[in-house]
């Protein structure tokens, strides 16, 4: 017996699929070198959609994946970083590379104003509340006059491409590795914290909140916690798409179609997995530009009918995510029956 | 010494009195064998004393320090741990990244949470399905499971509510040597069972719980004779 538990002692701390990890890292190789052939506007732009929706996917995973609590309302986030750069930019010329962390810092913010009392919720009322906590955001700057109202802030135009102000006029490649960065960075970030003591109370706050608290975790304290990280996340996707677009307006930035595509997106990608909203947003932003392309000027909707049949179909056929595809000997650790 | 001192504690649930009146006290190191009828607030005792219902009127010291009042997770913190009778595993997750939850209480760093959980694992004779899910196992691995993860805490009091409920027979002798070799580690046991024949080979008192009131405390030969216990709960076969 005594040998059997060296034998476990001595076993590797993770399955390293080292199948995984050349697949991982030729992947990113191939990222970074497409600009390089000579990929145009349209499939750039697509490319820094995927890298946008699968780092605001990853946030939402973070809060709904790993600690359980299903929030409708975290496009308020994104809005939040969109206007914080904007407006800082625009007002005191601050550089987005600076504004963009005091965006994540007031989401941060209000991510635990918000998760105190919210989180006291618990499953479908959490979920009612941080909806309607994400509409009033839209409604109240559509109200502030400081940031526009409802026409929201034009971003000042640079007269050429500029590193400091992160506007780029001539092409879209600069902003294609500025977005696979913050999406690379961000996916190393979530591994490791699906990784560390902080993932696993994470997730036992998730699978069973009253146990968790027999094991010394205070679950309120944790579920803020993953709130305040998933707002952090998400803002500097808001930061980076309005220097992308140069329009902020709360409309836009505040749709409630952010804090659903985002939840479609990992939930049809994989929930709780770290790999599943990069799957999700690969597969679901190209269908949904495509269909847009190729069926949106039927003008019945013909596009997002299709669009909404792939779903269906993703859900009757997978509901544990696309990620079920996967063989499941590559994403867990090995079993020794 | 005494680790558990429970003074006059009260919990109603509308016009139910679920708990009534209870006091009892635990030295360190012993079982003590909590039986009832269903419904006698046994669970709720539990409940009261690890801060999961708040109760109503009452004192609750370990080692001498009030933690009435006190949230779940402080009362874990201190060192009383606890199992659940509708059994609570992380189901999505391993046996070993059950336990190793419980370890990181003790163990900040990974790899020492993991090889100490794993000795938890070895010493519940599951090591073998370590890298099972939860919801793999069978109830009574569950059991084991629910153990492991309390024992990981490294608690001073464990709570144990009804680890051979629900098993079959050929299950539980395994359960029960596991209990009596759980109390030789030093660790004070308080359990609710409903089999009396284990209550009384493992328990050093017993306490006796009829319609949320104590109506019996002591050894387990007393209780055994105890005409108010008889009564309501062993009945004259049992008793004999």
């Amino acid at each position: 017996m005594e040998s059997k538990l060296i034998t476990a002692k001595s076993e590797p701390l993770w399955n390293t699929n080292n199948k995984v990890i050349s697949i991982v890292f030729g992947l990113v190789i191939l990222l970074f070198a497409l600009p390089l052939f000579g990929l145009n506007s349209f499939y750039l732009h697509l490319f820094i959609m995927i890298f946008m929706h699968a780092v605001m996917a990853q946030s939402w995973n973070v809060i709904a994946g790993f600690s359980g609590q299903i929030s409708l309302g975290h496009g308020a986030f994104f809005g939040i970083g969109a206007y914080a750069t904007s407006f800082l930019y625009m007002q005191y010329g601050i550089t987005p590379w600076i504004s963009i962390f005091f965006g994540m810092f007031i989401s941060a913010i209000f991510a635990v104003l918000i998760g105190i009392p919210m989180l006291r919720l618990s499953g479908h009322y959490f979920a009612i509340a941080t909806l309607l906590i994400g509409i009033s955001f839209q409604v109240v700057f559509q109200r502030w006059d400081l940031v526009g109202a409802a026409s929201g802030l034009w971003v000042t135009m640079t007269p050429e491409d500029s590193w400091i102000a992160l506007q780029f006029h001539s092409s879209k490649i600069p902003y294609y590795y500025v977005f696979l960065i913050f999406f690379l960075i961000t996916f190393f970030a979530v591994w490791l914290l699906s990784r560390s003591k902080l993932g696993y109370r994470l997730r036992a706050v998730r699978d069973d909140p009253q146990a968790a608290l027999s094991l010394c975790i205070n679950v309120s304290n944790y579920k803020i916690i993953a709130y305040v990280i998933s707002a952090m996340i998400m803002a500097p996707m808001g930061s980076l798409f309005a220097q992308y677009i140069l329009i902020v307006d709360p409309d836009r930035v505040f749709n409630i179609e952010i804090s659903i595509i985002v939840l479609l997106i990992t939930v049809l990608g994989g929930i709780g997995n770290v790999w599943g909203p990069i799957i999700g947003a690969s597969i679901l932003i190209p269908i949904s530009e495509y269909s847009r392309i190729y069926l949106g000027g039927t003008g019945g909707a013909v596009d997002l009918i299709f669009y909404g049949l792939i779903l269906m179909i993703i859900c009757i056929f997978r509901p544990n995510g696309l990620i079920s595809f996967i063989p499941k000997d590559i994403l867990e650790r090995k079993k020794q029956r | 010494m005494k680790i558990l001192s429970v003074e006059n504690l009260s919990r109603s649930f509308g016009g139910i009195k679920a708990n009534d009146n209870i006091s009892f006290e635990l030295d360190e190191g012993n079982i003590l064998g909590i039986i009832g009828p269903n419904g006698a607030g046994k669970s709720t005792l539990f409940d009261l004393i690890t801060g999961y219902t708040k109760a109503d009127t009452g004192k609750v010291k370990f080692f001498e320090k009030n933690i009435f009042g006190l949230s779940p997770d402080k009362i874990s913190n201190l060192g009383v741990g606890r199992t659940f009778q509708k059994l609570k595993p992380f189901a999505d997750q391993t046996l070993l990244e059950n336990v190793m939850i419980g370890a990181f209480v003790k163990e900040k760093n990974i790899k020492k949470a993991r090889d100490r959980a794993l000795e938890i694992i070895d010493f519940v004779d599951l090591l073998e399905k370590r890298h099972h899910f939860a919801k793999e196992l069978s109830t009574g691995q569950r059991k084991r499971l629910e153990m492991a993860r309390a024992m990981a805490i490294e608690p001073k009091l464990l709570l144990m509510d009804e680890v051979t409920g629900g098993v079959d027979q050929k299950t539980i002798p395994g359960l029960v040597d596991l209990i009596k070799k759980l109390k030789k580690t030093g660790v004070t046991i308080i359990t609710i069972e409903h089999n009396i024949n284990i209550i009384m080979e493992i328990s050093d008192n017993v306490l006796a719980l009829d319609q949320g009131k104590s109506i019996a405390f002591g050894s387990p030969r007393e209780i055994q004779k105890n005409k108010q216990v008889i009564d309501s709960y062993l009945g004259t076969f049992d008793a004999a």
